[in-house]
């Protein structure tokens, strides 16, 4: 099949290996506050405007700053009740533009992945160079501001070039965010190192349930409970992963956050779950089910070989 | 392939937002304010009157709530007036049963259009804000400071000649130019309801004197709500109930907070959705804490 980027080789939802997280957990449980920074007048990025109506959008602006100076602190708080720590998808020019919010996070343990420098930057059109430039910066911004060294990448507002899944797999990225096709991480084929798939579970991320799809703020924690309680019942299989992806200028606006409480407080009820950052999930993965799964996809007879992209020009 | 190098130029990566309007300030750093009055959420309820032109440019774009078919598209042209003069006399009245003070922004071509609207609006206490010229006359980057000042100098003398004269202002589809702010300052206006960066009157720093932000929330937009999104009517109100009840939780702590929300006459003002927005605003009345008030006295209050 020509068009097949062959990001990975197909891997049928059962008889798998079976998974178990640490402590013989079911379900690993990650929470992705994205903090984001949306230029008030991006350059422009010949694919894409910076925002849907001509610059200054001042409502989309100011809503997104509403998010940053509101909205955060009350996500927060209420991830702190339940003792959750959060991953956070980060446009790493936060650490410069807003630091209050990032020491905040780094106070409490969160883990930070880079999210691009702003989400007004798109890697459409990108050289090699461009983008090998973004992730350096990522990982030099953030390693100042927190001391973390981030392991996880989501390609600004997910915009990838055919090069981003090697480019990070060589600055020993351990997982990425951009790939929707498993409720498990999966290998990723890139040239090198050991890069999973982590599920970012796009569909319950607030911006489509409140965007796209046009959620009422009962429907979504509902949404939220439900799609835990299945994947709970498969990890008994083979440990599972579930993601909830937010946006504080989204979830946490008032008429919002309680709905979104009663979520966490139904999934925080249950001991069989590894609430987890994204890192410890892909660390214990790439340690212990790397290989496994290799051999599995080996033995039916499903691996495939080679890497991303290579029937494509770069 | 590659990008010009300015795209990996990051000139304004510095601490606060990347513009001059306001600094960055965290609403859990802001001293809470305890209002007067002793309520705990300042209410404020929008209703933009808004002429659309049958024949819009639709520069930089069109309207949202503006006309939808080919010219002459009589079927979004009727719809929209039926707001200005049916929906909005139902709003009217549904705010003087419950008691309650809203803020009015109107088109200057409904002055004299329909000038028993504004009359009506400021008669029974309401503060009459202005939208602008009409919802095809948008402010944006594209015109010249020469162009934007004259259409703001054509909304200031079109509400001069008919005998009002509005401090707080909504642009048309919310949309701005960057020099707005500076240029509705110039011309008298204090209060602003484009930018929703905080849960507080905000001020706006421009050229001359300061024009304050209030934060009309586009989350609860009735349009985007109710038309874009499809919701019940029931659906509509019970958010912006849940907002008024999470935000007298967060008084302890953070204080007074304003809730802006919208009421657009030809989306609000149906006669399918009146019983549960009667319902909504007796809540709003009977609430002791919360106050319902004008943009133009929340401005001053806070």
């Amino acid at each position: 099949m020509i068009s097949d980027p062959n990001l990975y080789d197909y891997n049928p939802y059962r008889d798998r290996p079976k998974i178990e997280w640490p402590g013989g957990k079911k379900l690993a449980f990650w929470i992705a506050p994205n903090i984001e920074f949306y230029e008030f007048d991006p350059p422009r990025n010949p694919k894409r405007p910076g925002w849907p109506r001509p610059a200054p959008d001042v409502t989309g602006y100011s809503q997104r700053d509403y998010g940053n100076r509101v909205g955060h602190w009350r996500l927060m708080e209420l991830m702190d009740r339940y003792g959750l720590k959060g991953s956070v998808s980060l446009n790493v020019a936060m650490c410069d533009h807003c630091p209050e919010i990032i020491e905040s996070c780094n106070e409490r343990g969160w883990e930070f992945f880079s999210h691009g420098i702003y989400n007004t930057r798109y890697s459409y059109e990108m050289s090699e160079d461009q983008e090998r430039a973004v992730i350096e910066d990522s990982i030099r911004t953030v390693e100042a501001a927190t001391g973390q060294r981030i392991r996880g990448y989501l390609a600004p507002a997910l915009t990838d070039t055919t090069r981003t899944l090697d480019l990070i797999a060589e600055h020993g990225f351990w997982y990425t965010c951009d790939l929707f096709q498993d409720d498990q991480p999966q290998r990723v084929k890139t040239k090198t190192g050991r890069l999973c798939s982590m599920p970012y579970s796009l569909e319950v991320n607030d911006v489509i349930t409140y965007g796209q799809l046009a959620m009422d703020p009962w429907r979504y924690g509902d949404v939220l409970k439900r799609q835990f309680d299945q994947l709970l019942e498969e990890g008994e299989t083979s440990g599972t992963v579930m993601c909830i992806p937010l946006h504080a200028y989204l979830v946490a606006q008032p008429h919002r956050l309680r709905p979104f409480e009663e979520a966490l407080k139904h999934i925080t009820a249950h001991d069989e779950v590894w609430f987890a950052t994204a890192k410890d999930i892909a660390g214990h993965w790439r340690e212990h089910y790397w290989d496994t799964t290799q051999d599995d996809l080996e033995k039916k007879g499903l691996a495939t070989g080679g890497t991303a992209f290579e029937a494509f020009e770069r | 392939m590659s990008l010009p190098p300015a795209y990996l130029e990051y000139d304004k990566r510095g601490y606060g937002q990347d513009i001059g309007r306001y600094d960055w300030r965290l609403a859990k750093d802001r001293a809470p304010v305890r209002l007067k009055n002793a309520r705990q959420v300042a209410a404020m309820i929008v209703i933009p009157c808004e002429y659309h032109p049958i024949d819009p440019h639709k520069t930089p774009f069109g309207h949202p709530h503006g006309m939808v078919t080919p010219f002459p598209d009589l079927r979004h042209f009727t719809a929209r007036d039926y707001g200005n003069r049916v929906g909005v006399l139902r709003l009217l009245d549904a705010l003087k049963s419950a008691g309650l003070k809203a803020t009015f922004p109107v088109s200057a071509a409904l002055l004299t259009r329909a000038r028993p609207l504004a009359e009506a609006i400021v008669g029974d206490g309401h503060e009459l804000a202005a939208a602008g010229l009409h919802g095809d006359a948008i402010h944006h980057a594209g015109l010249s400071e020469s162009e934007e000042r004259a259409m703001i100098e054509d909304v200031r003398e079109a509400f001069d000649a008919a005998g009002f004269h509005p401090t707080t202002w909504l642009s048309p589809a919310r949309q701005e130019s960057f020099a707005t702010p500076d240029l509705l300052a110039e011309a008298g206006f204090t209060a602003l309801l484009d930018w929703e960066s905080d849960g507080v009157p905000l001020p706006l720093r421009t050229r001359g004197r300061p024009i304050t932000a209030l934060p009309l929330l586009n989350e609860l937009d009735d349009f985007k709500l109710l038309v874009e999104r499809k919701q019940t009517e029931d659906l509509w109100t019970d958010q912006i109930l849940e907002a008024k009840d999470y935000l007298k939780t967060e008084h302890d702590r953070h204080g007074a907070q304003v809730l802006g929300f919208t009421l657009t006459p030809f989306v609000a003002g149906q006669p399918f959705r009146m019983r549960s927005l009667v319902n909504m605003l007796a809540e709003f009345a009977g609430d002791e804490a919360v106050w319902c008030a004008r943009a133009d006295e929340i401005v001053k209050a806070f």
